[in-house]
């Protein structure tokens, strides 16, 4: 299972974040908690990243991806499963413990009009990371925040300082949001879509960007996207997920180029790929996922699957290995019986 | 939306401006008053032949006359406009604080905390105002301090559930989770970055609020239970009324009650002015 020799920085082990269905009063009395009803928003998935290397996680809207990455950071506790970071599990830390966890994992969020306070300016957005863990010299922290500045390409920094975030281009707001993420040096960041919501002329530097920092910071980075051509460019190893679990997972080059879930071969063929040698399949996928609240027995991308076989409506496939490092969660590749129902221990 | 924003945004509107016209001149009045008052408002005058100046109509001596204890009215609102203004401002800003505080925490924290505090909201929702007043004043007994009181224990109730929803609606924003990301404590991020940005709605809700007060304050005095020591609008009402003159000295009704009116006025049209900056959806054309 050694794919890679460098030890995990992040380690997740079947972890589900379900969210309670709010019901009316009146059903509550009546049912009391049997009644309860779950949004398994993500049901299951494990994965490891390590410094240097990028993960990037792949799916449509509602399929658990957002949820996964603000999981990672603790913004929601997981309902069950592990998340070890740096040797440590996340997910009940409190305290002095998750204020230590906060200094090294961080987020960038999709939209730069929105997480940015529009009453900061860039100083304050900056420093607050700072002054919360503890830097108290001003002077430091002006240091460092010059510097990080200089390090996401605002340039020169003190131009930058007073700006506030209606003051700015959308590509400068991510830049700043980037820059509050890397401030604190964490050794972690997780990115959720950064460019969706930028113009397309200034994604490429963004994108360029994130992927020289986490090469040249040395840090693990997650890249959460329904954009499989900017994981593909970003990303070493790829998640495809499909409601609230991973289906298929491995090298970015061997799940683009060769996609074995049916889920997978779908979302690909969706994705125009420039290249003449490239072998067309083309997977048309009908109909909408189903509702995260009442999953269907079995496969749950069965219902809608081109290559339904009848154990997939009773039997939940379970994650396969099919060679390096790759895992796929099908029927279709089912060897042994063996094999089928060997619990996972972690997929790398 | 910043200040210099909003202040921008009301110099162009001009009933707000009007509004803050009329505020900003009643305040000015009621901190000279005791220069500007003419006479002593407690002390009966006498006409140049000597008599007794009781019930006079306006003179040049007298601008709005005299009462029938033989008081100068003018003097008298003069005087009254401290205690206007004294208890709209006090009454304003502590329902501010208090309406925006209870918003922010129970919108904030959600759960077993937003119920507790959303039923005690009910709760005061469901309190009618001036009996509330009347009966906390009988029991705790006549005095400006207790008259403020009784409004800010009622009125903080709408500021409370306003900011309550605006804050529902900014905790999802991502840079309140980008705060938590960082670290940020609850305390920091309800004070540092919730409260800046609830900020223009709860300034709606002050001017509503001083509004409020300086009718419930003159209601009060009219029926008699105001602070016995001080001179208010309410109370030039109120000894009009007792000394039955309403009917007949038109002098002594009118200037206490558009006085009453303006003060009132000027903080509702601040308050709405305010209310379309904030909500541009409201604004026309």
């Amino acid at each position: 299972m050694t794919w890679d020799q460098r030890a995990a920085l992040l380690e997740v082990k079947d972890l589900k974040v379900h969210f309670p269905v709010r019901t009316s009063l009146m059903t509550q009395m009546v049912q009391g908690n049997r009644g309860q009803r779950w949004v398994k928003a993500v049901d299951g998935v494990s994965f490891s990243v390590a410094r240097g290397r990028t993960l990037g996680l792949a799916g449509e809207s509602g399929c658990g991806k957002t949820t996964t990455a603000k999981t990672l950071v603790r913004l929601y506790r997981p309902t069950t499963g592990q998340v070890v970071f740096e040797g440590t599990d996340i997910a009940n830390l409190g305290g002095r413990e998750l204020t230590s966890f906060r200094h090294r994992a961080q987020m960038v969020f999709q939209d730069p009009y929105e997480s940015l306070n529009p009453r900061f300016n860039v100083q304050a957005v900056l420093e607050e990371p700072l002054v919360i863990h503890g830097m108290k010299s001003a002077k430091e922290r002006l240091a460092r925040v010059m510097e990080t500045l200089e390090i996401v390409g605002l340039t020169p920094p003190s131009v930058y300082l007073s700006r506030f975030p209606h003051q700015m281009s959308g590509g400068q707001r991510q830049r700043v949001a980037i820059a509050r993420a890397l401030v604190l040096r964490p050794s972690f960041v997780v990115a959720d879509e950064p460019v969706s919501m930028l113009d397309v002329s200034i994604r490429a530097g963004i994108l360029n960007l994130m992927k020289q920092l986490i090469r040249n910071m040395n840090m693990a980075g997650m890249y959460i996207s329904h954009d499989l051509s900017l994981i593909r460019y970003m990303c070493d190893r790829t998640g495809i997920m499909y409601l609230g679990r991973i289906v298929e997972i491995g090298e970015t080059d061997d799940v683009v180029r060769k996609p074995m879930h049916p889920y997978a071969q779908a979302l690909l063929s969706a994705v125009p790929v420039p290249e003449v040698t490239h072998e067309e399949i083309k997977v048309p996928l009908e109909g909408e996922p189903p509702n995260p609240v009442d999953l269907p027995p079995g496969c749950r991308f069965g219902p809608r699957c081109g290559r339904r076989m009848d154990i997939c409506t009773r039997v939940e496939p379970r994650p396969m290995a099919v060679g390096n490092g790759r895992w796929v969660e099908c029927h279709l590749y089912r060897q042994t019986p063996d094999q089928a129902d060997q619990e996972m221990v972690g997929n790398e | 939306m910043t200040f210099s924003e909003t202040w921008r945004l009301l110099r162009r509107d001009k009933l707000g401006m009007t509004g803050l016209v009329i505020m900003a001149f009643f305040i000015v009045v009621a901190i000279f008053a005791p220069y500007i008052a003419p006479y002593d408002p407690d002390a009966a005058n006498y006409r140049p032949d000597g008599s007794f100046s009781r019930m006079d109509p306006p003179s040049w001596a007298h601008p709005f006359g005299t009462t029938r204890l033989g008081q100068d009215v003018f003097s008298q609102v003069i005087v009254g406009t401290r205690v206007a203004v004294l208890v709209g401002v006090l009454s304003a800003v502590m329902v501010a604080l208090l309406g925006t505080l209870i918003g922010l925490v129970s919108g904030y924290y959600g759960g077993w905390i937003d119920d507790l505090l959303m039923r005690i909201t009910d709760i005061a929702y469901g309190v009618p105002f001036l009996p509330f007043a009347i009966i906390l004043v009988a029991i705790l007994g006549p005095g400006l301090s207790n008259v403020i009181a009784a409004i800010v224990l009622i009125s903080w109730r709408s500021t409370a559930r306003v900011i309550r929803s605006e804050v529902l609606s900014l905790k999802h924003r991502s840079f309140i989770e980008a705060a938590k990301v960082s670290g940020a404590s609850d305390p920091r991020i309800i004070l540092r970055h919730l409260a800046p940005n609830v900020l223009p709605l709860s300034l709606v809700y002050t001017a509503l609020a001083m509004g409020w007060a300086i009718m419930t304050e003159a209601s009060l005095s009219f029926l008699g239970y105001g602070d016995p020591r001080l001179i208010s609008w309410g109370k030039v009402l109120f000894m009009c009324y007792v000394a039955q003159a309403i009917d007949v000295a038109w002098w002594w009704v009118v200037p206490p009650g558009l006085a009453i009116t303006l003060l009132v006025m000027s903080g509702f049209l601040i308050s709405r002015s305010l209310e379309e900056i904030v909500n541009p959806r409201l604004r026309e054309s």
